[in-house]
């Protein structure tokens, strides 16, 4: 497998997947792991995509459905493979007012105690007039719970709240 | 005792619902100690249920005694026709299956529960488990009626709204 990394960013409509995976499919070309989001009006797409029994190029082959749903794509040759999975023993859930430097801040201590984010995920919510902002990252520490509240402690405000928590994947 | 062979998805076995087991005799017994072997010769798994070893008899193991952060637990349990009675609350929480290797992924799980089973002999015992026993024995109950985790997988994107609706719906099995 060589893979690359597809990204493509446009206004959201519906449509856009099933239009994308199809150019893509009857291209010859097979997905792996992929990320696809609304955000903030515009539909994102990070997919890895390989070429191996593809005859065309992947430029070739999504053009066209990029130009149709006005998408922007970006292709870059990644060393990925897939079954390289990290399972998270830690999440940290973030909320409060909205302000500016909370994810640098938040992640900078995480950062410091050696904290491998895996999945973040942020919105901002609330009201025009009151924004409020909500983060949840899930990621892997050697740190024990203790030290990450810790760092933490250093953070708390009125205005946001930080929760850590440890995660025991049920192997079942 | 022997190691047996873990089915994986796409098996379809796994998504077929096992039979109540009527004789406690000696077979059981053997085939509950290869099923224990097997769940402990794995990757560490918290429980292991019949069906994934290809045998459709509701028959499950848990032990969630070796934790790394020690959890509220009843030992090792071997749960023969297990049945849930009572739910209550619903917690988020990450699992993953022997059946299901190299993925993880969140699933909302009952907080408490009561439930009743037969022991490997045939007498009848009751449990009450809360947290990540409930949560091991409802994933492995699960198995009998061939329903994986996958098969309740939430995003956490929609997880709190998803909670909100079930605590309104009260003790509603999701």
């Amino acid at each position: 497998m060589k893979w690359q990394m597809l990204t493509l960013v446009g206004e959201d409509q519906p449509g856009i997947v099933a239009q994308v995976t199809d150019a893509l499919f009857r291209g010859g070309f097979t997905l792996g792991e992929a990320s696809m989001l609304r955000l903030g009006g515009n539909f994102t797409i990070m997919m890895m995509v390989d070429g191996g029994q593809s005859e065309q190029t992947l430029p070739t082959c999504i053009a066209p459905v990029a130009n149709k749903l006005g998408l922007r794509y970006h292709l870059d040759p990644i060393h990925g493979e897939l079954h390289q999975h990290r399972v998270p023993n830690f999440q940290v859930r973030v909320n409060g007012a909205d302000r500016a430097g909370i994810v640098a801040q938040v992640t900078g201590l995480l950062a410091e105690c050696g904290f491998n984010i895996l999945e973040l995920d942020s919105d901002v919510v609330g009201s025009r007039e009151e924004p409020v902002y909500i983060m949840t990252i899930q990621g892997y520490a050697e740190e024990t719970i203790e030290t990450l509240e810790a760092a933490f402690g250093k953070l708390e405000t009125d205005e946001i709240d930080v929760h850590v928590s440890a995660i025991e994947t049920l192997i079942g | 005792m022997a190691i047996l062979e873990i089915l994986r998805l796409p098996d379809p076995r796994l998504k077929a619902a096992s039979q109540e087991v009527d004789q406690f005799d000696e077979a059981l017994q053997a085939f509950i100690d290869d099923l224990e072997e097997t769940r402990q010769a794995g990757p560490a798994a918290v429980g292991i249920a019949a069906p994934q070893v290809g045998r459709q008899q509701r028959v499950v193991i848990i032990d969630c005694s070796t934790t790394r952060k020690p959890v509220p637990n009843h030992g090792r349990l071997v749960l023969i026709n297990p049945e849930i009675t009572e739910w209550d609350g619903f917690e988020l929480g990450r699992e993953g299956c022997l059946s299901v290797p190299d993925y993880t992924g969140n699933v909302i799980r009952a907080e408490r529960i009561k439930m009743r089973a037969y022991t490997a002999t045939g007498e009848i015992q009751e449990y009450e488990m809360e947290g990540y026993e409930a949560r091991a024995l409802q994933h492995e109950v699960d198995h009998l009626d061939g329903i994986l985790f996958i098969d309740r997988l939430v995003s956490r994107r929609t997880d709190l709204f998803q909670r909100k609706v079930y605590q309104k719906g009260g003790k509603k099995r999701k």
